[in-house]
């Protein structure tokens, strides 16, 4: 496949009003968050890498986003995915 | 029984049983078809070989010399003649046939493709996803090649005939020819086809040798007569084994290629049949008696089947079903239960030193005099049945550490459930009041959480066995915990029709009432005490109606809310309102408004929202129990019935009614008439025929509700229908307009009707007639009676709904089963998170928000609010 070609002028899906703002922890937040939950970074719920806010994000394999969402119950309310293969 | 410690399935590997794997896990070959000897006994090497396993007592199994009930069964086999092919698996042969030569076997495609191919399955199997869509698609390719590019032989068309015929250019291909051609694969080729050379080569699906399944799977019955009825499975393997038999006398004789044939063929049916006796195509093979048989795949598939019929859902022991009936007296939390019926289903006592006088007597009073005892389990672990004649000497034989089957008595909890048990108020803990009569009893007021309703609905009962589940029941499920529902935060358990008018009756009139008829109406609830007199007549003193309802509520009780009745005024008189539909209840008198759906109904009371959320269950029961009982007494003090000439309105207001609908009507022409001159103005998005059916609808909706208003206007609050619509007992202000006023227009999807004739709805009209009557408009009432053209189209509106019913329920029971089958592992875990059984997170915080929808207010958040007010005594 062919790289295309960056004009700057892509549409970019994490600018959409619709779309909830995804960002990359960093790796002290992961630790932190693995340490609140008790979990293993396994146990996080998943998101592939070919989801176009993964890649408007500029996520990387192995990498926690945090996935600000809007809510009706909570008004805001946080979520967390590992980014996969 | 040993319970082992549960342990985790790792893997499973689905595959072919080769026929060594066969002919390994065998323990003897069958060869005759015969079952029993003269004498009885199983015959050796015949289907009902001993090695196989046990189903007679007192036999041992020759393989692992178990008795019946404890060898598991072990699996015999049948050599085949010849082979036979698998009717599972004909689609695939076809696809393999077909993408293999015919010659050297070699799968149809250019090594460089194999290799791709091979390396994507490999991907997506690691990545556990479906690996269907590349295999289709080899085996789309490989069918394309007119010849074989590594033997350069040319290929044949082949064409396949249900189930299991296939034909090369006119010439039959045996399975034994199919056979030999599916060994000639390579376990490369087998890969790239997304097979398992090492668990499933395709020629494995040309049965050599048949599996014999081992007895204990099919076991034969001895009837009273003393003959036996031998298994739906061993009829068939009967079939196999004779026709085998004959294959071979007919092959050794040498008999004819056509003989050979036919017998090949039917042992192929035989076979089929065997494995799945509603093949398309296939006569089903069927018994003596005319029933097709229960074979192999039978046995697996559908609702009855081992999956969803003995699996998912069987059969359980300690449970009763029978039709419901109401009886108001009762508590909610009761169950009224047929004597017939406590005196089958027991409870186990445990005979300790504290209740050994109170077993003792159980005992003593048998099995027919309720309530008993039915069984006895001594020490050692005999079970004996109390009897008329022993149980004053089992009585006196009972001991310390022996158990004893005790009879349901009044206060027992069970567990009563309805389907489809959609909810987990579907299933409710109920205390058991034994009573006469074959039905059992509920009270109306818990018909809501089970959607119930006594038109012949059944129900069933189920007796918790062990302490531990009995307290489970109780703490958890008990109708008491379940008055607000989960859904939406409110209660799902209240007052329904009668209930909501008696109290509405009650307390929205201005009767005076005496001392006796108080009294009489809280005798029910057992308070015997009445407040100070509203005022006296006649030297009498006299109550009203909102005093007495006062009495049930509890003390401290300060609540405002508007009633159902409410008419949405602009601005809210609040308290001074003149429909009394401000309702204001202080230190739990209520002061003003009257008492209705919004006070007492289920789905909607706030009377019972503010007990259970302010003071506690028990006081919302008691209030349930209460309100309930003093509505009926209320009712029936003025009585409440509602009959045809209910639906009556004065002449002069039929005649306004009359002249609202003409008047709709001609306007409906005058619509038809600016569309034909094209005078119509086009809404936008819409055609011009659109906008003038938008147009007429509108006119007509708005026509019928006219002639509602004018029909109330006449129908005072002392109609009893505009008193169950208004306080929201049941029906509503428009069943009461169709009934009184104006059916209406019938649309089907949403639209007047079009169809019928061409051109027209029905032959009375002209073609090309747009007007209200020829599309379904019914200007009657259903008193006044409906034209004949009218009742058609009413039948055609209703048969939609009808169907809509029908098909809404299919589909969201499907949805439902879905949904469940996804979810029903998630739990909440102590931290708030939702994780299923891996431990994986599904959300960081239960909804979000982590709030019990239970404590949510009818899904709104005002306990914050409703603390603040408590404290500074200031509403909204």
């Amino acid at each position: 496949m062919k790289e295309k070609e960056n004009t700057g002028r892509e549409f970019n899906p994490l600018k959409h009003r619709m779309v909830p703002n995804h960002e990359i922890l960093s790796e002290d937040e992961v630790k932190n968050l693995l340490s609140e939950y008790n979990v293993e970074k396994e146990q996080l719920p998943k998101i592939r890498a070919i989801d176009p806010t993964v890649a408007a994000a500029k996520a990387k394999v192995g990498d926690v986003m945090r996935i600000t969402r809007e809510s009706k119950t909570a008004g805001i309310a946080y979520y967390y995915r590992m980014v996969i293969a | 029984m040993v319970i082992a410690t549960p342990k985790r399935i790792k893997q499973i590997r689905f595959g072919l049983i080769s026929p060594k794997e066969f002919r390994k896990m065998s323990v003897t070959r069958i060869i005759t078809a015969d079952t029993y000897d003269d004498d009885g006994f199983p015959i050796e090497m015949g289907l009902m070989d001993t090695r196989l396993g046990v189903i007679d007592p007192g036999l041992r199994c020759k393989t692992c010399g178990g008795r019946a009930g404890e060898c598991p069964g072990h699996f015999g086999h049948i050599e085949l003649v010849a082979p036979v092919m698998h009717v599972g698996f004909a689609k695939l042969i076809r696809k393999i046939l077909r993408a293999t030569c015919r010659n050297c076997g070699a799968l149809l495609l250019d090594p460089t493709q194999k290799k791709e191919t091979v390396e994507k399955i490999r991907v997506l199997k690691k990545m556990g996803q479906s690996i269907e869509d590349v295999v289709n698609e080899v085996f789309k390719d490989a069918r394309k090649a007119g010849k074989c590019q590594y033997c350069n032989e040319e290929q044949r068309e082949i064409k396949f005939e249900k189930p299991t015929t296939f034909i090369e250019d006119g010439h039959k291909l045996m399975p034994t020819d199919i056979r030999s051609r599916l060994e000639k694969m390579t376990d490369e080729d087998i890969e790239v086809i997304g097979m398992d050379s090492k668990n499933a080569r395709p020629e494995w699906i040309i049965l050599t040798v048949l599996a014999v399944p081992p007895v204990t799977m099919r076991p034969s019955i001895t009837l009273e007569s003393g003959q036996r009825s031998e298994d739906d499975l061993t009829h068939k393997l009967v079939d196999i084994i004779r026709i085998n038999q004959r294959f071979q006398e007919n092959r050794e004789a040498g008999a004819p290629q056509l003989i050979i044939e036919d017998l090949w063929e039917l042992l192929q049916y035989h076979i089929t049949t065997f494995i799945d006796n509603a093949v398309s195509g296939v006569p089903p093979a069927r018994h003596r008696s005319g029933r097709p048989l229960k074979t192999l795949s039978q046995r697996l598939k559908g609702k009855e089947g081992r999956f969803r019929g003995s699996l998912s859902g069987k059969r359980v022991n300690f449970s009763a079903r029978t039709v419901i009936s109401p009886d108001p007296n009762l508590g909610m939390h009761e169950v009224g239960v047929p004597l017939a019926i406590a005196k089958e289903l027991t409870i186990t006592l445990y005979v300790t030193p504290r209740n050994i006088n109170e077993v003792r007597e159980y005992v003593r009073r048998g099995p027919d005099n309720h309530p008993g005892a039915n069984y006895i389990v001594r020490a050692d672990g005999r079970r004996l049945r109390i009897t008329d004649k022993n149980s004053n000497e089992l009585a006196d034989l009972v001991e310390l550490g022996w158990k004893v089957d005790r009879q349901m008595k009044d206060g027992d909890v069970i567990l009563f459930n309805r389907q489809p048990s959609l909810h987990r108020m579907s299933i409710m803990a109920h205390e058991v009041k034994v009573l006469p009569h074959k039905t059992f009893r509920l009270n109306p007021a818990v018909c809501p959480p089970y959607n119930a309703d006594f038109d012949g609905d059944e129900m069933n009962m189920h007796v918790p066995q062990t302490e531990d589940a009995r307290a489970e029941a109780k703490i958890l499920m008990h109708v008491r915990e379940n008055i607000i529902s989960p859904r939406f935060g409110g209660p799902i358990i209240g007052g329904i029709h009668d209930h909501i008018s008696g109290l509405f009756l009650l307390t929205n009139s201005k009767d005076k009432i005496n001392k006796d008829d108080a009294l009489e109406l809280l005798a029910k609830s057992e308070i015997w005490e009445l407040p100070e007199p509203a005022g006296k007549e006649d030297g009498k003193p006299y109550w009203n109606g909102k005093q007495i309802f006062s009495q049930i509520l509890p003390k401290g009780l300060d609540l405002e809310f508007k009633a159902e009745i409410c008419e949405q005024c602009d601005t809210c008189k609040g308290a001074d309102c003149e429909n009394d539909a401000y309702v204001v209840i202080k230190d739990g008198v209520l002061e003003k408004g009257s008492i209705d759906e919004k006070a007492v109904g289920a789905f909607k009371s706030v009377i019972l929202d503010k007990l259970i959320k302010e003071f506690n269950t028990a006081l919302a029961c008691k209030f349930i129990d209460d309100a309930t009982r003093l509505s009926i007494r209320g009712i029936m003090r003025s009585g409440f019935s509602f009959g045809i000439n209910d639906e009556y309105v004065p002449a002069d207001a039929q005649n306004q009614i009359n002249e609202t609908l003409n008047m709709a009507t001609d306007k409906v022409e005058k619509l038809i008439l600016a569309y034909e001159a094209g005078e119509l103005e086009q809404l936008p998005g819409r055609t011009i025929r659109e906008t003038l059916e938008m147009e007429i609808m509108k006119e007509l909706s708005r026509a019928r509700d006219a002639t509602g208003d004018i029909a109330g206007r006449h129908l005072g609050m002392d109609n009893s229908a505009v008193i169950m619509a208004k306080s929201g007992a049941r029906g509503s202000m428009l069943n009461l307009t169709q009934m009184a006023a104006c059916v209406g227009q019938q649309a089907v999807r949403g639209e007047r009707i079009q169809r019928g004739y061409a051109g027209r709805t029905l032959s009375h009209f002209d073609k090309g007639d747009l007007g209200a009557q020829a599309h379904g408009f019914v200007k009657a009432s259903y008193k006044g009676g409906l034209s004949p053209t009218e009742y058609f189209f009413h039948a055609i509106g209703g048969r939609e709904g009808l169907v809509d019913t029908a098909v809404r329920t299919s589909q969201s029971g499907y949805l439902q089963r879905r949904l469940v089958n996804a979810l029903q592992d998630l739990e909440v875990q102590f931290d708030g998170t939702v994780r299923d059984t891996r431990n994986m997170i599904i959300q960081f915080k239960f909804g979000e928000d982590g709030i019990n929808p239970m404590n949510s207010d009818f899904s709104k958040t005002d306990a914050v609010k409703r603390i603040i007010d408590s404290v500074t005594g200031v509403k909204e």
